[in-house]
């Protein structure tokens, strides 16, 4: 158990770490001897002008994408807990965004929104309005990611909060039902606080998935228009990656930054947990 | 209200048990998952240490071991009395695995690798020159000989070449009243464009995706007016950026050229709606199927003439082993796969063009549709030449996002081109 976290996590942590603190080039990275420059590559990330765009890209996709996720899909798992005919059929169905591969919702998505011959401009231009740009103008691009990382995360929420939903002991329902609560009274006192635990690791959950979406975005966008919706992962994978002369050191600083992003949302969850449970 | 509690208490007994037994499915899955990296590394290593084997690898992914890519590569192994291991990557990859496995002390004996990614591996120290391993490189081209320059040294040596040219549909530009012949620079081509649209038709698409497709498709543009990579933001440059924003503003091309790799594009010219398409050799075979006619016509530069446009192709090379012997028969490999006769048959099998004029009129001679081809190969350009080698890839990224930026309107020509030079002045520093 030991050896194996050692080697793959601890290992590949400490790698990414010492990457992201020397000056690598591609010969450095073939032949050893990269010289250890500090913090050197955090400062050109941070002074890079693509930084503030990534960064503010970073925090709106992630926030808006969790927002519209959990709140659809605790009305979804709130419509699917009462029982009726098909409840389970339809709940199945909205498991198929969850069940695809990534990379066909994503190309789905990107013909969908395509400018000239996607389905939903020509739905526009049935209703008389002006196509949009989705993928291929600045002003779009990242709500059109956003939309289409929404459709994908639903699932994943509702099936989750769903089966927290179940736990919940239908006597409560019915105590709260003798005292006279209405549904909307049900679903604020009774049904949100005992959701709480499972709302926190949904999020929780959910922001980490979040942060480091990757494919989606490269897929529909690749981080364009020029950087438009270009987050820390896309940023990080093209700087290591997306080019013909790989920049390790400073992918690695960037990715590093996203994993300490990811930490510090689990420590105020932690922090949060524990005062839960003090009296 | 205490009742409460319990209930509360209860239940997240309940759900931790439920998560450590979900947390154990994890690990084991994990554990699961490392097991077969471990065997599967082992596997590698097993076949390239021993003596008679020789690996090759390649970013032809499409050919399977029926192929006659992979039966060319077995009967250079009998000649030269080896076995010859072959692994295909997709293009994307490979690099990165070279990388990575230079590090590790275990290249491939000989890797057919993109040509602009030649001097990145050059300068990382991971091949060897053609001195070294003395492979004769007479007979190729020299402007495809180029892009496995740098220094003086030669790394490699072509085993095919493509390019871009103007692929147009016959029935489109008929019917706009366009004849081809017209079209001899910028100005015609726009002019082509402008009554095709009228016509009701579709006018011209490509592709400006932000990555290095983009910014070799925008390039025979780009050297067609006359700009020089060392400097983006010269007036040659900006009016070639747009040339295409304005085909752009005025609906000759699509908006979705912003997003769309060599493939989407050509999947829009292949509706038939479109008068001309920036496309590659690559194509032809796709062409034929498209079900209209279709012809095809060099890019033209500013003012009339042939525009340069970038060469694409692999380069065939010696990666550095720790045994300098294996290198006789590496040397043997190359020299099979790339001489006369097997060249006819690679460059046909790949739909590229030879990088040797004996070849090249073998090829002519056997299908005179590719005349155009080997002229536009011969016009051709290697990205990484002009001794830019790895300067290259810190000039291309801030163009091809100075080509997106003009393209969705966030910034004029001029504007991103001036950002992109700064950028580009910094990075090459």
């Amino acid at each position: 158990m030991t050896a194996y976290l050692l080697a793959f996590f601890a290992y590949p942590l400490y790698r990414n770490l010492d990457l992201s603190l020397r000056d690598y080039t591609v010969r450095s990275f073939v032949q050893g001897g990269a010289p250890f420059t500090g913090w050197a590559n955090y400062a050109k990330v941070l002074g890079d002008p693509a930084f503030g765009p990534a960064l503010t890209h970073t925090v709106v996709f992630t926030v808006v994408s969790l927002t519209f996720q959990f709140v659809i899909g605790l009305a979804l798992a709130v419509f699917f807990a009462k029982s009726f005919r098909l409840s389970a059929t339809l709940r199945a169905l909205f498991l198929v965004p969850w069940l695809l591969p990534l990379i066909v919702s994503a190309s789905t998505w990107s013909w969908l929104l395509n400018s000239d011959s996607g389905v939903v401009n020509a739905a526009l231009r049935m209703l008389g309005v002006d196509p949009v740009n989705w993928l291929t103008s600045p002003q779009w691009s990242l709500v059109s990611v956003i939309i289409a990382n929404i459709w994908i995360g639903v699932p994943f929420n509702l099936v989750v909060l769903y089966s927290g939903l179940r736990s919940i002991p239908a006597q409560l329902y019915e105590a709260a039902q003798l005292d006279g609560a209405n549904g909307w009274q049900q679903f604020w006192r009774v049904t949100f606080p005992l959701l709480r635990p499972v709302s926190a690791i949904t999020l929780l959950l959910g922001l980490v998935y979040t942060l480091k979406v990757f494919d989606l975005i490269w897929i529909m966008t690749r981080g364009g228009p020029s950087d438009s919706s270009t987050t820390f992962a896309t940023w990080s994978y093209r700087l290591s990656f997306g080019n013909l002369l790989p920049a390790f050191g400073p992918g690695a600083a960037v990715g590093n930054l996203l994993i300490v992003m990811a930490l510090i949302a689990g420590l105020v969850y932690i922090r949060a947990q524990k005062r839960q449970y003090e009296p | 209200m205490k009742r409460k509690r319990n209930l509360v208490k209860g239940w997240a007994v309940k759900q931790t048990a439920s998560r450590r037994r979900a947390v154990g499915v994890a690990l084991v899955a994990l554990v699961a998952a490392g097991a077969l990296v471990a065997c599967s590394s082992e596997d590698k290593t097993g076949a390239s240490g021993d003596g008679g084997t020789y690996t090759i690898w390649d970013p032809y992914p499409q050919f399977d071991d029926s192929s006659n890519w992979v039966k060319l590569l077995n009967d250079c192994g009998s000649k030269a009395g080896v076995t010859v291991k072959r692994t295909a990557f997709d293009t994307s990859d490979l690099t990165s695995k070279t990388l990575l496995a230079a590090q590790q002390g275990n290249a491939p004996d000989v890797l057919i690798v993109d040509n602009p990614v030649i001097s990145t591996l050059a300068e990382a120290g991971v091949l060897t020159t053609s001195d070294d391993i003395k492979l004769d490189t007479s007979a190729i081209d020299p402007n495809l000989l180029g892009a496995g320059q740098s220094g003086g040294k030669t790394f490699g040596i072509p085993i095919g070449a493509n390019t871009l040219a103007l692929y147009y549909n016959k029935t489109v530009l008929t019917a706009a009243g366009v004849d081809i012949a017209s079209v001899k620079d910028w100005a015609s081509l726009t002019a082509a464009l402008a009554k095709v649209t009228a016509a009701g038709k579709k006018g011209i698409t490509f592709s400006a995706i932000g990555t290095e497709e983009g910014s070799f498709q925008f390039l025979p543009w780009f050297w067609g007016s006359g700009a020089n990579l060392t400097k983006l933001d010269s007036p040659e440059a900006v009016s070639a950026l747009s040339l295409w924003t304005d085909w752009l503003k005025k609906g000759y091309a699509p908006n979705s050229v912003i997003n769309n790799t060599q493939t989407t594009s050509w999947q829009e010219f292949a509706t038939g709606q479109y008068a001309f398409a920036e496309n590659g050799t690559w194509q032809l075979a796709n062409a034929k199927k498209t079900g209209f006619e279709y012809g095809i016509i060099a890019v033209p530069g500013i003012s009339g003439g042939t525009a340069a446009a970038p060469t694409g192709g692999e380069f065939v090379s010696v990666p550095v082993q720790k045994s300098t012997a294996r290198y006789a028969v590496s040397q043997k490999l190359v020299a099979c796969l790339t001489d006369t006769d097997n060249s006819l048959a690679t460059t046909t099998t790949l739909s590229y063009i030879a990088p040797t004029a004996a070849v090249q009129a073998k090829q002519v001679a056997a299908n005179p549709e590719l005349k155009v081809w080997v002229d536009a190969v011969k016009a051709a350009k290697g990205r990484t030449g002009d001794n830019l080698g790895t300067k290259y890839p810190k000039i291309s990224q801030p163009m091809w996002t100075a080509v997106q930026a003009a393209l969705s309107g966030s910034a004029s020509p001029q504007a991103a081109l001036a950002t992109a030079q700064t950028a580009a002045a910094a990075a090459t520093k």
